[in-house]
């Protein structure tokens, strides 16, 4: 019996820590995320059931079924399962390094920031959906540059970050407000959409980039997973246990407002998907530290789920997933804030 | 012969100079305390040691090589450092805390062997919390949860051990159990200790080899019984007093002077001072 709570696999001098916990929690997330899928392709106008979906992803669908999975709804779902994945991560990340459970990419200013990069092509420039995604992320990538130039100076961080995050968040909510004021209405009815954030008409165009980022940033940012869980004991501790920190917490934090601008870039700013996907998995797991691959799995499943219930709901297309995002979210993590509290873990 | 050491540094946050041209050796084998008033400099010197801050000039040298020159983990698995402030995550257990010392010792896929097995129990027993391992660390109490701190120290099985003030906040028996225990690590386990440590008389019962500075500068160095006299005292901490044998263990202890004789002392000085300058 090993003196941790975690199994260890060994063989031939390799070994590798497991934490039964958090496995079944994933298994458990992949396992309702797919299913959640299966059910939300088959949702819509022309309705399938999750036999006929299966039936279709697996080849054997008519040329009608073969349409409408493969070309409209499965892009839409792989979008949804992406954005909530990406989205987890970075907040997972941010909240880590920030020490605080507020210091989600949406809280410091990355949604923001990327939203008037958004609004910038859409009023000034009246660009196309794929300028309005290329602003999106320019915008976004510039804000988290800025805020890492202002926050970490000379290694000040912690509150300093979350503080200044939430005062560049301010700034760039008054030029949002500017933007809307100076558009006219369509294109003031074009951002008010966009900002909602939305999984509307997504289709394999967003689906490969935002593919490719995840491919390229998650094993990345998976390989820092060790030296950030070292790096919440404290600066000193970490460098003292051999973690460089300087370079896991850069490294860490660029994949993370990468994968934040990119998930936004697709499918807008959604709400409260960074914030609360985090929180939630480690609850989930019961793990000390930022547990990355169950944040990855809770935020694409909350995110389907969202969607799925926002169609059954209101009907297709009608309300946009942010919109649920942030009722689900908010709601199950007031639940088990709720929940911990009555079993005294605070 | 000292492995571990401070070529002429000058120390600094930003542009505060904190020391400048100090050097100091930390001899082998020794429990080397470091004394002196709030803000002379020796948690700074102890975070250069521990590579921690990087020296502005000179060099702090390890095995005869400039401490930032080794690859991190390498520094990490001969020297060992307990800061000041360390956060346990929510919800971790003992064992899982220390078992985070055997890091260094770690690759992405070797992330726990026998050996580490073996050392987080050991360093467990060896501090005494061998019995808390599936308690929660927030659970503990303060020394408790020091004593954890230190096993986790313990667990990176460096042959240098640097505490940066490891008995603030703790009770007073608390103090003397985290001092025996790091005086245990030094007299069985021959580690090399160094920590900075705020209570002189403390410092003169433990250490092998006391280091006072002041005003970044080093001011005495060697075995407590000769360097901590009542004039030194006064010339660091500017406090008169009065050195006894200590009735335990022979070592200096420091009776500071009564209020009274302090302040006629000080009116004494006083009155000379004007003599002089009329």
């Amino acid at each position: 019996m090993s003196v941790l709570r975690s199994r260890v696999l060994r063989t031939q001098g390799l070994s590798v820590r497991v934490e039964v916990r958090a496995v079944l929690v994933v298994l458990l997330l992949v396992a309702v995320a797919l299913a959640v899928s299966v059910v939300l392709v088959g949702t819509g106008d022309y309705p399938l059931s999750p036999a006929e979906v299966v039936r279709t992803l697996t080849g054997g669908g008519t040329a009608a079924q073969e349409f409408v999975v493969n070309e409209l709804r499965l892009p839409r779902v792989l979008v949804a399962l992406l954005v909530g994945a990406a989205l987890a991560l970075s907040g997972a990340v941010f909240q880590s390094v920030s020490r605080n459970p507020l210091g989600s990419p949406d809280v410091l200013g990355l949604g923001q920031g990327s939203t008037v990069g958004a609004l910038l092509v859409i009023v000034l420039l009246k660009g196309d959906p794929a300028a309005v995604a290329a602003g999106a992320l320019a915008g976004g990538l510039l804000t988290g540059a800025a805020i890492y130039l202002l926050a970490w100076q000379k290694g000040v961080h912690g509150h300093r970050f979350v503080l200044v995050g939430i005062a560049t968040s301010a700034i760039l909510v008054s030029v949002i407000g500017y933007l809307l004021t100076k558009a006219d209405l369509t294109d003031a009815a074009r951002a008010t959409l966009w900002m909602v954030g939305s999984l509307n008409g997504r289709d394999w165009s967003q689906v490969w980039p935002l593919l490719c980022v995840c491919a390229v940033l998650v094993p990345v940012l998976l390989g820092q997973a060790r030296g950030l869980r070292m790096l919440e004991m404290g600066e000193d501790a970490a460098h003292a246990l051999g973690v460089r920190v300087g370079r896991t917490r850069l490294t860490a934090l660029t994949c993370a407002v990468l994968l934040a601008a990119g998930a936004t870039a697709a499918a807008g700013p959604i709400a409260f998907v960074a914030l609360s996907a985090p929180q939630i998995a480690r609850r989930l797991t019961r793990s000390p530290g930022p547990c990355l691959v169950a944040a990855a799995c809770t935020g694409a499943t909350l995110l389907v789920t969202a969607d799925w219930a926002a169609q059954r709901l209101f009907g297709a297309d009608r309300l946009p997933v942010g919109v649920l995002t942030g009722m689900l979210g908010g709601c199950y993590l007031l639940w088990l804030l709720y929940a911990e509290r009555k079993g005294g873990r605070v | 012969m000292s492995r571990l050491k401070a070529d002429s540094v000058t120390l600094a946050y930003d542009r505060r100079v904190i020391a400048e041209d100090l050097s100091v050796e930390i001899p082998d084998n020794s429990f080397t305390v470091i004394v002196g008033p709030n803000a002379c400099g020796k948690s700074t010197l102890l975070r250069a040691l521990s590579r921690m801050l990087k020296p502005e000039a000179g060099s702090v040298l390890l095995d005869g090589q400039a401490i930032g020159s080794y690859p991190a983990k390498k520094v990490a698995r001969m020297l060992g450092l307990l800061p000041q402030s360390s956060v346990a995550p929510d919800g971790i257990t003992v064992a899982d805390l220390v078992a985070r010392g055997r890091y260094p010792h770690q690759g992405l896929l070797r992330q726990w062997s026998p050996e580490d097995e073996q050392v987080v129990r050991e360093s467990m027993e060896s501090t005494g919390v061998a019995a808390l391992a599936d308690r929660y660390v927030d659970e503990l109490s303060g020394g408790q949860r020091q004593r954890v701190w230190i096993a986790m120290a313990l667990a990176q099985r460096t042959p240098l051990l640097l505490l940066d003030e490891p008995t603030t906040y703790l009770d007073i028996q608390h103090q003397i159990e985290v001092l025996d225990l790091c005086a245990e690590l030094h007299e069985e386990q021959g580690r090399t200790l160094v920590a900075v440590l705020h209570d002189l008389n403390h410092a003169a019962r433990y250490a092998t080899h006391l280091i006072a500075m002041r005003d970044g500068k080093v001011v005495a160095e060697g075995a407590p019984a000769e360097v901590v006299t009542s004039e030194l005292v006064e010339r660091v901490f500017g406090l008169r007093c009065e050195i006894i044998d200590d009735p335990q263990t022979g070592t200096p202890l420091v009776v500071p002077a009564a209020r009274k004789v302090r302040a006629s002392a000080g009116a004494a000085a006083g009155a000379a001072a004007v003599a002089a300058a009329g």
